[in-house]
């Protein structure tokens, strides 16, 4: 899976989105690293910022497309 | 045959329960290694359970915390993240806090490695 196709699935999920990093982490489509900071995480625990991003990438992570995903999230204020 | 009231039992009964790939003695995955160094360095009480043997396991886990991803740490049955989440809160000084507070200010002289299987 391409980054710019995890990035549009991030884009729609945080509109509101201040960064959006996706790197592909071995070059190989399926070891991602995502960065997100966006005002709808602010206030919310990591476990539930960590979901919001699982959500907006369920579809890759549940057809095995995403092998490893590591996330780093920021709800900015 | 369901795993489901074992994987329960475990993240009830447990300290701190380590869902990943692998054992401690034998670790599979390099973000269940994460977990479980940082775990480690905070003294944290591990029991820990190798999700491999059966592909039915991890799904069942998933099911029951709505974490598609494995590893998965949970402190007094409350899930607390994965491998990214543990190391942030030990970058931060939480993750030492949270066990303080859950598991009471010796926990880490009850430090200690425990592997269960469910399958």
């Amino acid at each position: 899976m391409s980054t710019d196709r995890l990035t549009q699935l991030l884009q729609s999920a945080f509109p509101d989105a201040t960064e959006l990093q996706v790197v592909d982490r071995t070059g190989g489509g399926d070891h991602f690293q995502v960065v997100v900071a966006s005002a709808s995480l602010h206030g919310l625990s990591l476990v539930e910022q960590h979901r919001r991003v699982y959500e907006a990438l369920s579809e890759p992570l549940a057809d095995g497309t995403i092998h490893e995903l590591r996330i780093k999230t920021k709800g900015t204020a | 045959m369901s795993y489901e009231s074992k994987i329960r039992d475990v993240i009830e009964g447990s300290d701190v329960a380590l869902f990943m790939k692998g054992t401690p003695a034998f670790v599979m995955c390099g973000n269940s290694d994460r977990a479980l160094q940082a775990l480690r360095r905070a003294g944290a009480p591990v029991t820990a359970v190798d999700i491999l043997p059966d592909p039915q396991i991890r799904q069942e886990l998933s099911a029951i915390s709505g974490w598609p991803t494995i590893p998965q740490v949970f402190v007094k049955g409350e899930l607390l993240g994965g491998a990214d989440i543990v190391e942030e809160l030990e970058r931060s000084g939480e993750l030492e806090q949270t066990l303080r507070e859950k598991l009471g200010d010796g926990y880490a002289e009850r430090r200690d490695e425990t592997t269960v299987a469910v399958a």
